[in-house]
């Protein structure tokens, strides 16, 4: 589990990012991104997108979209066909050095050497960045004690779990506290349990002044941590908005309701559109200018109980789907 | 970044690599020295007592250079190959590609880590010599900077050789076909003036004679060819090495798309 955070001068120090400006800045700024792969794969088609600092922000799409794509340019992990990138303001192809101290990457796959203990792990990843190592002694054991793996430091990595590894590679892209932190998918194939506490521990770094850019399939996870989201489908950006802004464009939303006594047939819900899926579920489409109490109300009316309700999909989730849906339909157009 | 933050990103990478071929003792460091042992019993005891003089020394003393020389060569150049592809295999590569630290320290880091085996294996051995014959040093200067040279030179040529490496088989080709015949052919065993003139122009052309050779003449004060000219040579080549390899990085050849 992860370990609280302890309010002491230490903790904040090692939160909060290295070379904090006094005044907010863009910290991700991607200017007509075009990749083209040797096979000549277009996998990005000039894809612009602004991040500022402070932010979590949401790059979501369908596999093969173009995600790990940009993230790869952004970490110099793939070179780019045209257009330019930034991270705070350092250019990456000018000021690659300063960019890259700047920017911590926890990559989709695990990507460390198995054979090597935890502690040398982040200890190499800090060396990396020049950082002396009385520092980054005790810097990886601030982070390793935070991420529940202080009593791991000794294993070799090939040892720790799945959820071990991802929150290993969590620790090693802070040592050198960035202000960026790129995550991409973070949370795969970790328990419920755990990917709430790392949430709680991504939103910690994150109000102490990282910005953080995720990627993710959970959907539930974007919506509930980030406050602004870009949607990218076959290398275009389709949306790029805030989440509050992007989910008020849900039209309609599908509730499950669960309801007593049995029903061999659809109750009668005039204006809604509605299926009983067994005897004891009802699934209601609700758009977003109707109310849920005329549901209720006719329900009531005709002897019947909602037992317990909550909806058919998460809301990002519905809205994702029609999005990419409805840009496969223009591109076929 | 700066000077210090170089220098502490350098000693990562080279501490990172000793901790390595250190950490797997067994395949690095055991046996060379077991082989080394078994050339000194087989070819210096046994068949070299039989020999007689070669260059004006017994069997021994003229290969015993020779195999230190070897052993240098092959695991200089087999730690960097090994290492770095590896490297690239296991994907963490992106953990330097991601950091800040430029094309030319990873090359030293990774060239330096190189030659911290060669030389590592080159005392071992040279330790175990002494078990068989007395070794007496001609000109220390010398005998370092050529074995030093020979190291960096040859963990060049492992680096590339993994760069351009896209399996475990086409890192084991080099070292296979062309490093060890040139090393067989390179003076280690026998002395060119024993070919004929048509084989003694041809073994000129072998880079490895010349490092051989001059490893030699610092312990034994005797070379087949111009100590001078196979410095310039080994000097011109590591040059040559450098620069390939620092382009292949900054194009990102087999590690970025």
């Amino acid at each position: 589990m992860l370990q609280p955070l302890n309010e002491d001068r230490v903790a904040h120090t090692m939160l909060t990012p290295a070379n904090q400006d006094q005044f907010m800045t863009t910290a991700l700024s991607i200017n007509n991104l075009r990749k083209v792969y040797g096979n000549g794969f277009e996998a990005l088609k000039g894809i612009s997108l602004q991040v500022e600092e402070g932010d979590f922000f949401a790059l979501l799409g369908p596999n093969g979209a173009g995600k790990s794509t940009t993230l790869g340019i952004v970490s110099s992990l793939v070179n780019k066909t045209e257009g330019s990138v930034s991270v705070f303001g350092h250019d990456l192809e000018r000021e690659l050095s300063k960019a890259k101290m700047c920017l911590g990457v926890v990559p989709q796959e695990f990507n460390f050497n198995m054979f090597e203990k935890v502690i040398d792990i982040v200890l190499t990843q800090a060396g990396y960045y020049g950082i002396p190592l009385k520092v980054a002694r005790e810097r990886a054991e601030f982070y390793l004690r935070k991420l529940g793996l202080w009593e791991k430091r000794n294993e070799r990595a090939r040892m720790l779990s799945g959820g071990m590894k991802r929150r290993l590679m969590i620790a090693r892209a802070l040592i050198h506290n960035p202000r960026l932190l790129i995550l991409d998918e973070p949370t795969a194939g970790v328990d419920i349990e755990l990917r709430r506490s790392m949430w709680d521990f991504l939103q910690e770094i994150n109000a102490a002044g990282t910005t953080i850019i995720l990627t993710t399939h959970y959907l539930e996870e974007a919506e509930s941590l980030c406050r602004n989201i870009a949607i990218i489908d076959h290398g275009t950006i389709v949306q790029d908005t805030s989440m509050r802004e992007l989910l008020a464009q849900l039209n309609t939303e599908t509730f499950i309701l669960d309801i007593t006594p049995a029903q061999q047939q659809a109750p009668q819900l005039k204006g809604y559109r509605s299926e009983l899926v067994d005897d004891h579920t009802l699934v209601v489409e609700v758009e977003r200018e109707q109310g849920m109490n005329a549901i209720f109300q006719a329900l009531e009316a005709q002897d019947i109980q909602v037992s317990s309700m909550r909806n058919k999909a998460n809301r990002l989730e519905e809205l994702f789907v029609s999005l990419v849906e409805q840009n496969l339909e223009q591109e076929k157009a | 970044m700066t000077s210090s933050q170089l220098f502490v990103a350098f000693w990562t990478i080279v501490t990172k690599e000793v901790r390595r071929f250190t950490r797997i003792w067994g395949q690095t460091l055991l046996p060379p020295a077991i082989t080394m042992t078994l050339y000194f019993i087989i070819f210096g005891n046994l068949i070299g007592s039989r020999i007689g003089e070669m260059g004006g020394f017994n069997y021994m003393e003229y290969i015993v250079p020779g195999l230190i020389m070897m052993s240098v060569i092959t695991n200089s150049y087999g730690n960097v190959v090994s290492s770095f592809y590896s490297t690239k295999f296991q994907r963490n590569i992106e953990e330097l590609l991601v950091s800040p630290i430029p094309h030319w320290v990873i090359l030293c880091g990774y060239v330096i880590g190189g030659v911290s085996r060669g030389l590592a294996v080159g005392f071992i051995v040279t330790l175990l010599s002494l078990f068989f014959t007395d070794l007496q040093i001609s000109n220390i200067a010398i005998t370092v900077s050529i074995v030093f040279l020979t190291a960096v030179l040859f963990s060049l040529g492992g680096f590339i050789n993994a760069v351009f490496a896209n399996s475990f088989d086409d890192i084991s080709i080099v070292p296979t076909f062309i490093l060890t015949p040139l090393t067989y052919l390179g003076g280690v065993f026998y002395s060119i003036s024993l070919l004929p003139d048509f084989w003694q122009g041809v073994s000129m052309l072998n880079p490895i004679l010349y490092m051989v050779n001059t490893f030699r003449y610092g312990i034994l004060g005797v070379s087949d060819i111009n100590v001078g000219f196979a410095y310039s040579m080994i000097l011109l080549f590591i040059v040559i090495l450098f620069s390939v390899s620092l382009h292949l990085l900054k194009s990102g050849k087999g590690i970025r798309s």
